[in-house]
């Protein structure tokens, strides 16, 4: 068994290493990708906190992924307009600053999921994940049926937000930037997992009653992890209306959900780095089966099966063993 | 009865037509140890459930430290001084033993909404994790998981998370259950000590821990308190005799 | 607006409800008795009204079509349960979550592959067809008034099974305890096999009978899959009583909010952002009436558990 934490060096080290190896070959198909694959992996070390380290099996996490795609379609398209945002109470232009952009995004997301967290956390087991799934589908019908902003047919903005200093038009600049994220976001993570908080959640997912009884609260805990969860996962939503330069109701559909947890699950759940590893494996499948066969998916699920009755650690638990990050 | 440090006054709470605790008036005073037995059914459970805040009575009060805390939740009785025991282990068993009791540290002395430092570069927490490990004898074992430590172990560990919150008074669900002869008998030396530190409301199946240990003891049967006494008084009583020792004993 | 229409509304209400009703029913057993979140049962609603299409064409009789919708999907679903659903049972929510979601992946891919992404069409028969005149002068499609109709007849069937009958008797114990019915020798592995044909077949007859009044297409199990959940969370896991409770009041609201809510927003403001503003909030309707219930009641209206 190799440790833990070379699985996860190797996989950064890997995912740094391809897009520039196809900059020096020059395949900037192959930049895109690993850029999709990385902030994919943003999305699921999001619902990671929630779901690995907090317990709470989220179907809804589409929502925040879906704001912050929404948070920079609706800013953009202000500013490529030249409309304002809002005029009451106070004239607010959009802005194609991705800073800016990923700051509303995060605390639009951050919001939402403190609502949505509050009343589903009232819930428990299969009602949690009915209740976050129906959140979720709340928001989707929502942004098809609200014509403002496109509707069904989505927001396209023309040319990608702009950061100081780099020409994000370029595929590696942007890839450097959303990587660059992907390993702070690690860090605040690895960090949290080990931190007083995390010790908390931690035993809160295993034993309300017993964190009860040393006097915190264990709703309290899960809820503040399911907003820094969402939060999380409403910036990598940002970050991929940018990839795409689009954002539409898929955004928020009760699939991206399923795949978003399909990259959990698949790397390992509550492994640091299993949401990054799901991710990269997941692009790396659709791009590879999707070439060999129109229906790939069939292959997608028989392997997750797989996974899921026979590999319970997912990909990293097989190749580092049972022992857990935190450990 | 004023110097009551824990006293619940007419507790009842019923399930549909079973009258689970009925009128139950207890106290525990300074530096006691306050059994309690009864029959399965008795109603122990429940009642220990609504001393802790996870149950709440149909009627009457629960007073901790002179407050009435009865509207109080879990959370809030624990961070006033209220430690209980499981009797089915409630500890976080994919951790190590160390983490466990850094949580019941951090209960009673830390804050949990610190995010970035590690929990365990904490010099207060850990301190005070690794001095309860000690006094319960498990400081050698602090870096297993739970799921590693043997039955005994366990109960020991649950003592050592409750006496990080350094507690005013102690609740304990069946400690001695599923402890063999030798572990009984070293838990009883233990808790015969801590009395002095706070005092202990006991539930115990145990008769040989109860009569070595108690200053009083309340007997409980089908919800309603049939005896309160000391160790004599409760041997000679034929009310116990009748509904309990006679029957179970 | 119109009495009439609103009597047409309540009715269409009524019929979606019963709709759901069908897939709910199967869930909630599955849920209730086996303890299993099944996604997978969109996919045997999908694979009912495959069926129906493909047998209506051979054959072009609609009742051999609603037979073969039923045997077909408790085929599937005998199979997915003997292959996969069996060791999701002793697991928890999360596996149950993923690998029936990879079941979906499977299912819905392999079917666009056998019969292609374009949507076939299942007809109503002649004598099912035209419109009825109901008391009052109300013009109403008589198969949708049929689809009322089987949808109660099945509720009722239903309901007699399980208060009646001695497989009912093993569900109702099943539901309470599992080990208890394992001690009085019902084979249970046996009773969980023929839980999930008795709620395959359902949600495939639902699916060929609503297939006949929309296109039937790869991924239109899903949909109906969400709100059937949306049901049985209403009604209270693992409750018939519930289910059928909850899918009436989801079809109702969907069906009476997209009609009335633009029109209550017109009293308040312009008609086009009326429109707009009741139909989004139309669509969310039913998700703010369950997350209102779960509020009120986190275990549903007729639910014990969680």
């Amino acid at each position: 068994m190799i440790r833990e934490a070379y699985v996860n060096m190797a996989v950064l080290a890997l995912l740094l290493i391809v897009p520039v190896w196809a900059q020096m070959t020059g395949e900037p198909f192959t930049i895109t990708l690993a850029t999709r694959a990385v902030i994919f992996a943003l999305a699921a070390v999001g619902l990671n906190v929630a779901l690995g380290l907090g317990g709470m099996v989220s179907l809804g996490h589409a929502v925040f992924f879906g704001i912050g795609g929404y948070a920079m379609g609706i800013l953009a398209f202000h500013a490529q307009t030249f409309t304002p945002v809002m005029t009451w109470p106070a004239d607010v232009p959009g802005t194609k600053s991705m800073p800016i952009i990923w700051l509303v995004a995060m605390l639009t997301s951050g919001l939402a999921a403190l609502a949505i967290g509050a009343l589903s956390l009232r819930t428990a087991g299969v009602y949690f994940i009915m209740i976050t799934l129906a959140f979720g589908q709340m928001a989707y019908f929502f942004t098809i049926s609200w014509p403002t902003y496109g509707g069904e047919d989505g927001l396209s903005i023309y040319v990608r937000n702009g950061f100081p200093g780099l020409n994000t038009l370029a595929p590696m600049p942007f890839f450097a930037i959303c990587f660059t994220l992907l390993c702070l976001v690690l860090l605040f993570v690895a960090l949290l997992a080990r931190s007083p908080f995390g010790l908390a959640l931690n035993a809160a997912r295993q034993s309300p009653a017993r964190v009860q009884t040393v006097g915190l609260d264990p709703q309290r805990l899960k809820l503040v992890a399911f907003v820094i969860s969402g939060v999380i996962t409403g910036l990598a939503g940002a970050l991929f209306a940018d990839l795409n330069r689009f954002v539409s109701p898929t955004m928020f559909s009760w699939q991206m959900s399923g795949e978003i947890m399909v990259f959990v699950i698949l790397g390992g759940v509550a492994r640091l780095c299993g949401p990054v590893v799901g991710a990269v494996v997941f692009v790396a499948l659709e791009h590879i089966l999707g070439d060999l066969s129109d229906y790939w998916h069939i292959w997608l699920g028989a392997l997750l099966l797989v996974i899921v009755l026979f590999a319970r650690g997912g990909i990293v638990g097989l190749l580092a063993g049972r022992a857990r990050a935190h450990d | 009865m004023t110097d009551a440090v824990l006293a619940t006054h007419g507790l009842s709470r019923s399930f549909g037509a079973l009258r689970a605790t009925n009128e139950v008036s207890i106290d525990l005073r300074p530096g006691e140890i306050h059994a309690i037995i009864g029959p399965n059914g008795a109603g122990k459970s429940t009642l220990i459930a609504q001393i802790c805040g996870g149950l709440a009575p149909d009627a009457g009060r629960v007073e901790f430290l002179g407050r009435d805390v009865t509207g109080w939740d879990v959370a809030a009785r624990a961070r006033a001084g209220l430690a209980r025991t499981f009797q089915v282990s409630a500890l976080a068993t994919e951790d190590s033993v160390l983490q466990n009791v850094l949580l019941g540290a951090l209960g009673a002395g830390g804050s949990p909404w610190r995010f970035l430092r590690p929990a365990l570069s904490d010099r207060d927490l850990r301190d005070r994790a690794e001095a309860a490990l000690t006094r319960v004898g498990l400081q050698d074992q602090a870096a297993l998981r739970v799921s590693e430590l043997s039955h005994g172990q366990r109960r020991q560990l649950e003592v050592a998370v409750a006496l990080t919150l350094s507690p005013r008074a102690f609740v304990m669900d069946e400690p001695m259950a599923g402890l063999g002869a030798e572990g009984s008998a070293q838990l009883t030396a233990f808790l015969d000590g801590l009395r002095a530190e706070a005092p202990i409301l006991l539930v115990e199946h145990d008769m040989d821990a109860v009569f070595a240990l108690a200053d009083r003891i309340t007997v409980l049967v089908y919800g309603r308190i049939i005896e309160t006494g000391t160790v004599d008084e409760i041997r000679a009583s034929p009310a116990v005799r009748d509904a309990y020792l006679g029957g179970a004993a | 607006m119109s009495a009439i229409l609103i009597i047409e509304q309540i009715l269409n209400g009524l019929q979606f409800g019963v709709m759901l009703f069908l897939m709910a029913a199967g869930l909630t057993l599955i849920f209730g008795v086996m303890g299993l979140i099944n996604l997978a049962h969109g996919s045997l609603y999908m694979i009912g009204a495959f069926a129906a299409a493909a047998v209506a064409g051979l054959t072009g009789s609609f009742l051999l079509a609603l037979v073969a919708a039923m045997a077909a999907a408790a085929v599937a679903g005998v199979l997915v349960e003997v292959v996969v659903i069996r060791r999701l049972y002793a697991t928890d929510h999360l596996d149950q979550v993923l690998a029936t979601f990879a079941l979906i992946l499977i299912f819905s891919e392999g079917t666009r592959w056998m019969f292609g992404s374009f949507p076939l069409f299942l007809d109503i028969p002649d004598y099912l067809s035209g419109p009825v005149t109901l008391p009052g002068g109300i013009q109403y499609p008589l198969y949708r008034l049929v689809l009322i109709g089987a949808g109660l007849a099945v509720a009722a069937g239903l309901g007699l099974l399980i208060t009646r009958t001695r497989i009912g008797i093993q569900i109702r114990a099943g539901e309470n305890d599992r080990e208890m019915i394992a001690a009085l020798g019902v084979d249970i592995s046996r009773l969980y096999t023929l839980i999930f044909m008795l709620g395959a077949a359902l949600a495939g007859l639902a699916g060929a009978l609503v297939g006949a009044i929309q296109s039937v297409q790869v991924g239109m199990g899903e949909p109906v899959l969400i709100l059937a959940f949306v049901v049985i969370v209403i009604g209270g896991i693992g409750s018939i009583k519930g289910a059928l409770v909850g899918a009436l009041l989801v079809g109702l609201t969907d069906t009476l909010g997209g009609i009335f809510l633009p029109e209550l927003f017109k009293l308040f403001t312009d008609p086009a952002t009326a429109t707009a503003a009741g139909a989004s909030l139309a669509s969310m309707a039913i998700y703010i009436l369950m997350g209102a219930v779960l509020i009120w009641r986190p275990t549903g209206l007729f639910g014990a558990r969680a």
